[in-house]
């Protein structure tokens, strides 16, 4: 929980999943960090078939934002610190939900 | 029946691909590429060119072919009956690239993912998924004078470049000498173009980043156990380090063409080198003739 959110979401080492009533919560670790392509796809599936609802992350492409968005799943983006503060801040209201995707494809993966 | 053999050594009897190829950009592969094609076609030779370069084709601006017919380059993707959809997802299952995918009760396809291996469709139990034409290029044919002349041209915003490279090679002729000009670099569209080919051509520049891709690329062709060559264009910059490493390597330099300014000023111009300045004629036939005997050793073996 006290670990920085990863700036990027298909391609981020794990997935915390937070259940925000108790704070419970369990790890998820991603498989898609060294996907030849379509990271973001698979990711945002992981996360969906989780059962989550909502991914709180630094950046998110636009396939992986179709993805969630028809899973039912909400977006937040530019979220950054810990995973404790990022968790808060949602239960606190004070995240706005993206309209869309924030970034281009293959965002963060050049070196 | 002696004319017959007469006209089977001087002809090329069966088809005879060579690719002009590179590893670093901007070698000269088109410049080669261009004047081999035409200087054959001048000597009365059965010769087509053929632009592999399909994120970049620019044979035309110095061929300056007429087009006469065009077709579309198409790639088959995914196109799910969501009524007949079970969302059973063993379609996102068997893909390897994330592009179809199911999420709840949806089934999404990305079309600029999919490599149109069609296992999609083979798995689907209930039949709901159908192949769909994609246009991801177009490939347009014509006659540069004598040459026939193929190329082919990827749509911009797609990525199937190995796709429409596939379709512009449909063309190659027999009873022809094919010259493909392929794209710069080692990756999936220059296996693609040099795949089959008789007889590669690595062109390079005589300087460190010349020879650093050049090695590249005889790695590429070596694993393809493709018969190659290297050419240096731009010959007289930079270091010997390409011609050191070429005789120790046992490897065949067959051209050599100089920093001459007046080649770079008939390629900005659009010109042909064998066009314009006849003295370079010569290493051209020099080239054309390394090839034939090149083809003769390989006819002899079959």
């Amino acid at each position: 929980m006290d670990s920085e959110v990863d700036p990027r979401f298909g391609r981020a080492a794990y997935f915390v999943i937070v259940d925000t009533e108790t704070t419970d919560f369990s790890v998820i670790e991603n498989e898609n960090v060294a996907a030849a392509g379509g990271a973001g796809i698979s990711s945002a599936k992981t996360v969906a078939d989780s059962g989550t609802e909502a991914v709180l992350t630094g950046n998110c492409g636009p396939n992986a934002e179709r993805t969630l968005t028809a899973a039912g799943v909400k977006l937040y983006t530019g979220v950054g610190g810990t995973v404790m503060e990022a968790a808060e801040l949602f239960k606190s209201g004070k995240l706005t939900e993206a309209a869309g995707p924030n970034v281009q494809p293959h965002f963060g993966t050049e070196k | 029946m002696c004319n017959r053999i007469l006209v089977r050594k001087n002809n090329m009897p069966t088809g005879f691909v060579i690719a002009v190829a590179s590893g670093k950009g901007g070698t000269g592969k088109t410049t080669i590429a261009t004047n081999l094609a035409h200087y054959v076609a001048g000597l009365g030779q059965k010769v087509q060119y053929l632009d592999c370069d399909v994120e970049e084709p620019n044979g035309h601006i110095f061929l300056k072919p007429e087009i006469d017919r065009s077709q579309e380059a198409t790639v088959d993707v995914p196109e799910v009956d969501l009524e007949k959809c079970t969302t059973c997802g063993k379609c996102g299952q068997i893909c390897q690239y994330g592009a179809i995918v199911c999420v709840k009760e949806n089934v999404l396809t990305f079309e600029q993912l999919c490599h149109s291996c069609g296992g999609c469709w083979l798995v689907c139990p209930v039949d709901a998924i159908e192949a769909k034409s994609l246009k991801v290029g177009d490939i347009e044919l014509g006659k540069a004078s004598d040459i026939d002349f193929v190329h082919g041209r990827l749509r911009v915003g797609h990525m199937r470049t190995p796709s429409v490279i596939k379709q512009v090679k449909k063309h190659i002729e027999e009873n022809c000498l094919s010259v493909i000009d392929v794209p710069p670099g080692t990756s999936c569209p220059v296996v693609e173009a040099v795949r089959d080919a008789n007889f590669v051509l690595l062109v390079t520049e005589p300087t460190p980043f010349g020879l650093n891709d050049l090695k590249l690329a005889i790695g590429l062709v070596r694993q393809m156990n493709l018969p190659f060559a290297v050419a240096i264009n731009r010959y007289g910059i930079g270091n010997d380090q390409v011609e050191e490493y070429c005789t120790a390597e046992n490897i065949d330099i067959v051209m050599k063409l100089p920093d001459d300014r007046r080649i770079a000023e008939a390629y900005s111009s659009g010109r042909l080198i064998v066009d314009v300045l006849s003295e370079y004629k010569k290493r051209f036939a020099e080239l054309y003739e390394y090839v034939r005997r090149l083809r003769a050793r390989i006819n002899d073996k079959r």
